[in-house]
């Protein structure tokens, strides 16, 4: 069973996360510097190890079980019905839809005649079934057809058989095959049971159809729990109700690292409805188990006014003290100096003398938190040394791993049900409160629904780090980049490397594209987790830098549209997983010329482009903005060009555009959570303004269907957002903003 | 205490009347399409209505009900038992990521179509500001919002 403990999850979102492998292979290269006593820990230089994934293909599965014809995991047909699979979490990126239209479409099934339901969890099975990386969509594709195709392929065997002819003599249309000289049909409903006796061929030798072909894929699909969701049905980790279920609160300290010396836990007994109340000591591992006090209550209102009534003497001595006024600080000393060079093509200092200009800029932004917006909640029931979970998590098979650790069992002694996640963002990839509810659910023993506050999610998120950039670059007489240097100060938790989705690699863009390019990295000690947030790494790097290459046009007094497409150059593949810098250029023209680029727009009002590549995927936006003098932003319009190779659903995926473009503009606009004593200062959505209805911009969508591999849609969208909008608020303002979010400098949303 | 939801009088037995509607939903009740945000009043997941007016059942105790009518996600349908108008736009537009918001944005839509059957662009803005979308599917709840409009105006 592939299987992943907390750990290695970040090593799988950074791996899975097209070329970023080299962040791994890089992330020793640093200095590391403690903030309380401002002095150099470690400076190393050896490579550290990377993480081999398999993208196995599903084992095949005998081909029936009693009463249905089950090919493989992924489709199960008989008298009823035909019901499709979806192997990994939904958590809005629209997988429960997508991975099973791919298999419908090899199978030639109509999409009405279909039903899918969730998986169970059988890596041996299914291979990994986790949703991170975008990379659902790209892992699973062939994956999938094939699953679809061997299925099809048995209901024409068996129809040949039925009806004495050759499999070459049949079609299928429509979930029936189809022998047209004679005009026979057969539904694959009447053919399950002859198809579950034949043997099952082996994925490698069906045949798969040819794109033009597609009846399903590419098409508008609409969400298969759409109305589920309507009519309010249990499809949430949060709704799940299993019998003799109590409602069970955890109260950890505000400052993480803290554990408990005493509580007030036989007044707490008594308040009304509280049934048990009590302290765990946790298991030392900060993804897992941390100390705090467990109420277990009649329902969640006892619960969470027990937990108000706490009182909680803690040992902070090995608790948070993170302050993020220090690390600006001590980014504000660092700046001016030079750290361990992670890379270093060319020769940087060359290009800065023999240039004609140069430019400067600080680059900061804060760290934020995942906000989605179902909190953390986990169903839990232990029971003869058997643990059963209900579990909104983006990594099933870690809950599973972890789960059975903190609770004393063998992992086989764990079943997880997969539920609808309320948003992940990459918080779900990390199980703390599926371990906590099955702590205290074998503590109390009874069943029990843990649910957090908004106040818990936030102070124990593991959130996106914030950090600095001082970039200085420099262009020739033509007006051409000639140098360019990033000097990042970034956040390390283990005190080795960078926290996941804070490390540079070499290959970040323009890295590959530019001759003269150093990228010094250090890093501040942090305690306070930090991890995969939506797009990890991309979702900042593509602020700074697409925001610096549009400072380095501006100097040049060239148009930014021209230097991206220079910068970009002929087209060619760069590495096996990085860009291909002819869809880049593609895409980036695409979007300019949809949105009008170049024309006259008046005073106060501008555009700003900006490209890049992530997750597998191409993406160029552009913003059309209006500044007033006091900083009012209007977003009029965001035209996005992408290149995600073909297209699954299109209204998914087009979906996925609009949400990412409105996700990045709340993020840049006003997301930030600062820590001050260890503590987080912001605990609930009225500190934290997520983007609201009267903000939302139109966002126009162009997809570039190429013949490359597909990818996933969930993240790429994401990092182009913030530099198109930076860089059109200095077309409209010549303020040249530097700090995420900006409403740190004074701007806000009209 | 007793209360009117979905036109039914249900018995909420010796529940502490400072409960928030949403938990009494949730946990007494079983109603679960009604969610939990943020228990602040800030993100309107667990928006229902009470008569016509979109509330905040998390900052709504339970016992402010009184003699209204309250209607959830659940209550929504037709009496047949078809989806409502709202409800099949936000189906037929493919509205959801998630979907953890939706039951509380449709409630939303729903109170400000039954007091302003044709709004406009600004005022379906203005209106469901109440109502955070994490995933930012706000473009879609616009278009869906005019469709139900539309589909109830044809229907009268
Ligand atoms: S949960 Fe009620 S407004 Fe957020
Ligand atoms: S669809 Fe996810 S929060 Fe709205």
């Amino acid at each position: 069973m592939t299987t992943l403990n907390y750990d290695d999850i970040a090593d799988v979102v950074d791996t899975v996360t097209a070329g970023r492998e080299d962040a791994i292979a890089t992330s020793s290269r640093i200095r590391i510097v403690k903030l309380d006593r401002r002095q150099f820990l470690k400076m190393t230089g050896a490579v550290g190890g990377g993480l081999m994934l398999s993208f196995s293909a599903p084992k095949a599965l005998s081909a029936s079980s009693s009463d249905a014809f089950q090919p493989n995991g992924y489709v199960k047909i008989n008298s009823a019905g035909i019901v499709l699979y979806a192997k990994n979490p939904e958590i809005g990126q629209g997988v429960k839809t997508s991975l099973p239209m791919i298999i419908a479409e090899e199978l030639d099934a109509a999409w009405e005649d279909v039903s899918v339901e969730q998986s169970r969890i059988d890596q041996a099975a299914y291979g990994m079934q986790f949703a991170g990386g975008s990379t659902a969509i790209p892992m699973n594709w062939d994956a999938l057809r094939r699953a679809g195709a061997t299925a099809r392929a048995m209901l024409v065997e068996a129809a040949a058989k039925r009806w004495n002819v050759s499999t070459d003599s049949l079609t299928t249309e429509r979930s029936h095959v189809i022998h047209a000289s004679s005009g026979k049909r057969a539904a694959y409903l009447d053919l399950a049971s002859e198809a579950a006796s034949l043997p099952v061929p082996s994925a490698d030798s069906v045949s798969l159809k040819d794109a033009k072909n597609f009846q399903i894929l590419g098409k508008r699909i609409t969400g298969v729990d759409n109305e589920g969701l309507m009519r309010g049905e249990p499809l949430f980790g949060i709704d799940q109700n299993v019998p003799g279920m109590k409602y069970a609160v955890y109260q950890k300290c505000d400052s993480i690292g803290g554990s408990v010396v005493s509580a007030n836990l036989d007044e707490i007994k008594t308040m009304n409805g509280v049934l048990d109340a009590f302290v765990l000591d946790g298991n030392g591992n900060a993804g897992e188990l941390l100390p705090g006090v467990a109420i277990v209550a009649d329902n969640t209102w006892s619960a969470i006014q027990a937990k108000r009534a706490l009182k909680i003497e803690w040992d902070e001595s090995d608790a948070s003290k993170d302050s993020w006024s220090n690390a600006m600080q001590e980014a504000e000393r660092l700046r001016h100096e030079s750290g361990p060079r992670v890379v270093d093509t060319g020769d940087v200092d060359k290009a800065f003398d023999d240039s004609t200009k140069q430019v400067s800029g600080f680059y900061r932004y804060a760290f934020a938190s995942h906000a989605q917006l179902e909190p953390e909640n986990c169903t839990a029931s232990f029971k003869d040394g058997q643990l059963e979970l209900w579990a909104p998590t983006q990594t099933p098979g870690a809950a599973i791993m972890s789960a059975a650790k903190v609770v004393g069992i063998q992992p086989n002694g764990v079943t997880l049900h997969q539920t609808r996640c309320g948003g992940g963002f990459g918080r779900r990839l990390y199980n703390d409160f599926t371990c906590e509810a099955a702590a205290i659910a074998k503590r109390a023993g009874m069943p029990v629904k843990l649910q957090w506050t908004r106040e818990d999610d936030m102070a124990y998120d593991l959130y996106r780090a914030g950090g600095f950039h001082q970039m200085h670059g420099s262009v020739d007489e033509g007006g051409k980049i000639t140098g360019w240097r990033d000097r990042f100060i970034t956040f390390t938790n283990d005190g080795n490397r960078p926290v996941s989705g804070g490390g540079i690699s070499p290959n970040v863009f323009p890295g590959g594209l530019l001759e003269n390019v150093r990228v010094e990295q250090t890093a501040l000690e942090w305690k306070n987790r930090c991890a995969a947030w939506r797009a990890p790494g991309s979702n900042v790097f593509a602020f700074v830098v697409g925001s610096f290459l549009h400072e380095l046009a501006h100097i040049a007094s060239r148009d930014h549209l021209d230097v991206l497409l220079e910068v970009l150059g002929e087209a060619r593949q760069l590495g096996p997983r990085g860009m291909h810098t002819g869809r880049a250029a593609n895409v980036v023209k695409l979007a300019a010329e949809k949105a009008g680029w170049g024309r006259e727009l008046g005073d106060g009002r501008g555009m700003g482009i900006a490209f890049y590549y992530s997750h597998a995927g191409h993406i160029a936006e552009v913003a059309d903005v209006s500044v007033t003098a006091d900083k009012k932003v209007d977003v009029h319009k965001v035209t996005v060009a992408a290149d995600v190779g073909p297209i699954v659903n299109l209204s998914g995926a087009e979906n996925q555009v609009q949400g990412s473009v409105i996700d990045g503009l709340s993020t840049m606009f006003n997301l930030a959570v600062s820590f001050e004593n260890g503590r987080v200062q912001q605990n609930n959505f009225d500190r934290y303004s997520l983007l609201r209805m009267p903000s939302a911009p139109e966002v126009e969508v162009h997809f570039v269907e190429s013949d490359y591999p597909p990818t996933g849609l969930g993240e790429p969208a994401f990092p182009p957002l913030a530099p198109a909008v930076y860089n059109a608020i200095f077309e409209a303002s010549g303020h040249r903003a530097r700090t995420m979010p900006i409403s740190e400098e004074g701007y806000s949303l009209a | 205490m007793n209360i009117k939801i979905n036109g039914e009088n249900r018995d909420l037995g010796a529940i502490d009347p400072q409960t928030p509607l949403l938990w009494a939903l949730r946990d007494e009740l079983g109603l679960v399409g009604t969610k939990f945000g943020c228990g602040i009043s800030q993100c309107g997941a667990c928006s229902v209505l009470v008569n016509n007016a979109s509330v905040k059942s998390c900052s709504f105790p339970v016992s402010s009900v009184g003699d209204a009518e309250v209607t959830t996600i659940e209550g929504l349908a037709e009496s047949n038992g078809d989806l409502n108008p709202v409800q099949q736009a936000w189906v037929d537009l493919d509205v959801a990521q998630c979907g953890y918001c939706q039951s509380g944005q449709v409630m939303a839509a729903e109170a400000l179509l039954r007091t302003n059957p044709n709004p406009t662009d600004d005022e379906i803005d203005q209106a469901m500001a109440t109502n955070i979308c994490r995933c930012g599917t706000y473009i879609r709840i616009r278009q869906a919002v005019k469709t139900a409009a539309s589909h109830l105006a044809a229907s009268e």
